[in-house]
């Protein structure tokens, strides 16, 4: 953020905290020092109104980045983000646009409760007018914030809060930019592809790796951009591999996974050796217990689990 | 301000008797010390996630719930411990909840921020700053509806009066002149974010003038100054005469939650408030000064609720967790 920020004096961060706070999550840190007050601004807890400002402000031409403090607060917004950010330009018949980034942590943190941890993926990619990017990498969130800042359409990044605790390596390069609907192949192998975004990449490697020992070579793909998504590089694995499962934090109805499945049916049928299938969280509210929890969001025993069924292999201990 | 709200009928409740005055001083000692042990809990693991404390904040609920009438309902954010508490419910079940286990009242499943009760009328823990406001004046209008006598008690942040569902509750509850109070903790704090940075004007009691809603500012630290304008707020809308502001001047001691260093305000600001303002101690001084109970009466109050609330943190620790049947109850009711 700080780089584009000196890179282009209408850019500018609002949202809750994000200044004198140093954020939530200190996300922000050091920002209102460098940039001032003008263009780091400390919102009132009133989403819908600073998005709807941001907004209007983004139809002048200015580009704001605002900054949910958790995006379960963006449902108070939505309006905006759909009505005036993603409609516009289309109403306008191409006249007005409407560069603005909209960003903060998204999906599940760790015990906070249903209101506090609801994946939006698939609410936000449903919709046109609107580009989508979910990184996982410490790269993926640089690349793809550059993206979305430099990009002259509303954009909406989706963090992840227990990402924010893990290191990776960053390059370096302030142009660094990951273009929009570009999948990663994070890892290739040859009998099923894994498909994930943000978090659950890492659940996908992590049971990638229990398979393998088991002699199943998994192809893990970080989706990275969930609109437009990158259906050419799934279709391209599933040549290879035959087989694709989609791990999706968010309920499995209606979801990101369900739209993959269609589209590889639609693209890939004749290459496939079993149906496109998907672990999704579970289909209830979040809820707070820790047991609960855990049930609740796809782990790597359940994602390796899904995958030996799709290669019929016994399960785990089994036969 | 040029506004100048409409004032009640100013029919000040007499000074309370004894009984009153050490129920008042044992429901905020209930809640000090059932929040310092949360607090410990949080740092031993067995609570975990957003865990909002009410420490300093406990004259407000206690002197409201002191003249809340048999049918009033409640309604709050996510800081709510201490309004469950006031509201009679169990603290057992409530520290169950804070850890997660069977024995709370959402059986595990809402957490600190999301507890209720229908049988004390306690509607929420609600998550999502202003929330709760629409939602409060809706029990005012099933209140009015059934013809019940019931006020709708609707607990407020200064944070949370700047969001729009506010305005749209006030405009609603004095047009249908709705059976509500409005209680505004104003703890000087937003999250970080002091009252001088997120709110203009300088009287959030007075965010109702335009719709002709009366408010008044009180000394939220001293609970029988909060428990008289309960009594003068309640009675206007159990009157009808529509919904009633208070603006409540409360502070509270420890961080927004329990991850928040609190590095905003300096220590002297809160020994300042702690050391000279508690509502405890306040209460405790007229106790003793109008010799309503002597030293050890107090010492064996203290015992009990230490007790209780030892009592409730070793069922919360003890209480199982929930069954992992339980994940895919109660999403929908039995049609
Ligand atoms: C709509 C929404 N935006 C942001 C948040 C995050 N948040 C939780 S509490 C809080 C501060 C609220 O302050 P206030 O209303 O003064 O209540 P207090 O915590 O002081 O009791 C914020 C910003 C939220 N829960 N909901
Ligand atoms: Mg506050």
């Amino acid at each position: 953020m700080a780089e584009e920020m000196r890179r282009d004096p209408d850019v500018f961060l609002m949202g809750e905290e994000v200044g004198q706070y140093q954020g939530a999550y200190k996300i922000s840190q050091g920002l209102l020092d460098e940039f001032g007050p003008k263009r780091v601004v400390d919102t009132p807890i009133t989403e819908m109104g600073f998005t709807g400002l941001a907004c209007g402000a983004a139809f002048t031409g200015l580009k704001p980045i605002v900054e949910f403090m958790t995006f379960n607060f963006s449902l108070q917004a939505i309006d905006h983000i759909l009505n005036s950010a993603a409609k516009t330009r289309y109403m306008s018949g191409g006249q007005l646009s409407c560069p603005i980034v909209f960003r903060g942590p998204n999906g599940a943190a760790a015990r906070v409760g249903a209101q506090h941890s609801q994946d939006f993926s698939s609410w936000y990619a449903h919709c046109p007018g609107l580009k989508v990017v979910a990184p996982w990498s410490a790269a993926d969130a640089k690349g793809l914030l550059k993206a979305a800042i430099r990009d002259p359409n509303p954009v909406v990044v989706l963090e992840n809060e227990l990402l924010y605790g893990q290191t990776f390596d960053v390059p370096d390069d302030p142009d660094f930019v990951l273009p929009f609907g570009q999948a990663e192949i994070v890892q290739s192998g040859r009998d099923i592809t894994l498909v994930a975004w943000s978090r659950m990449v890492q659940v996908a490697l992590d049971a990638a790796q229990t398979l393998k020992a088991e002699g199943i070579e998994a192809e893990v793909i970080n989706l990275r951009s969930l609109r437009p998504l990158d259906i050419d590089t799934l279709v391209t694995s599933v040549q290879k591999t035959n087989r694709i499962l989609t791990v999706e934090e968010g309920w499995p109805v209606a979801g990101l996974a369900a739209e993959i499945a269609a589209q590889i049916v639609e693209r890939a049928f004749d290459w496939l050796d079993a149906p496109p299938s998907r672990v999704c969280g579970a289909d209830v509210p979040l809820p707070y217990a820790a047991n609960l929890e855990q049930l609740a969001l796809p782990q790597p025993a359940t994602v390796a689990a899904a995958a030996r069924a799709l290669c019929n292999r016994p399960s785990e201990g089994g036969a | 301000m040029a506004v100048k709200p409409r004032q009640p009928d100013p029919a000040t409740p007499a000074t309370p008797p004894p009984e009153e005055l050490l129920r008042l001083y044992r429901s905020m000692l209930l809640i000090r010390r059932f929040e310092e042990k949360a607090g410990q809990l949080y740092g031993m693991g067995q609570i975990n996630g957003f865990c909002h404390l009410y420490i300093g904040q406990e004259a407000v609920v206690t002197g409201m719930q002191a003249m809340a009438g048999p049918t009033d309902s409640c309604i709050t954010s996510y800081r709510d411990h201490g309004h469950m508490l006031a509201c009679g419910l169990d603290p057992k079940g409530v520290m169950a909840e804070l850890t997660g286990r069977s024995g709370g009242y959402s059986r595990g499943k809402g957490g600190s921020m999301h507890m209720f009760s229908r049988d004390h009328r306690f509607y929420g823990g609600h998550g999502i700053v202003g929330a709760q406001v629409p939602l409060g004046i809706g029990l005012g209008f099933a209140h009015q509806y059934r013809g019940d006598g019931g006020v709708a008690h609707v607990y407020l942040g200064d944070g949370a009066v700047n969001q729009g569902q506010v305005y749209e509750s006030f405009n609603m509850a004095a047009l249908w002149k709705l059976p509500v109070v409005f209680v505004i903790e104003n703890n000087l704090y937003a999250m970080g974010t002091a009252s001088a940075r997120h709110a203009a004007g300088d009287e959030l009691c007075a965010r109702g003038a335009a719709y002709g809603i009366p408010g008044e500012r009180i000394d939220g630290m001293n609970v029988l100054s909060v428990r008289s304008a309960a009594a003068r707020a309640l009675a206007y809308a159990r009157a009808g005469a529509g919904p009633f502001i208070l603006e409540m001047m409360t502070y509270r001691y420890r961080g927004h939650s329990m991850s928040d260093p609190a590095k905003y305000r300096s220590k002297e600001e809160v020994s300042e408030m702690r050391d000279n303002h508690d509502p405890i101690d306040r209460l405790r001084q007229i106790l003793q000064s109008q010799n309503v109970i002597d030293e050890a009466g107090l010492k064996e109050i203290d015992r009990t609720i230490k007790a209780s609330v030892a009592a409730a943190a070793d069922f919360a620790q003890t209480s199982p967790e929930p069954a992992a049947s339980e994940l895919w109850t109660d999403v929908l009711s039995e049609a």
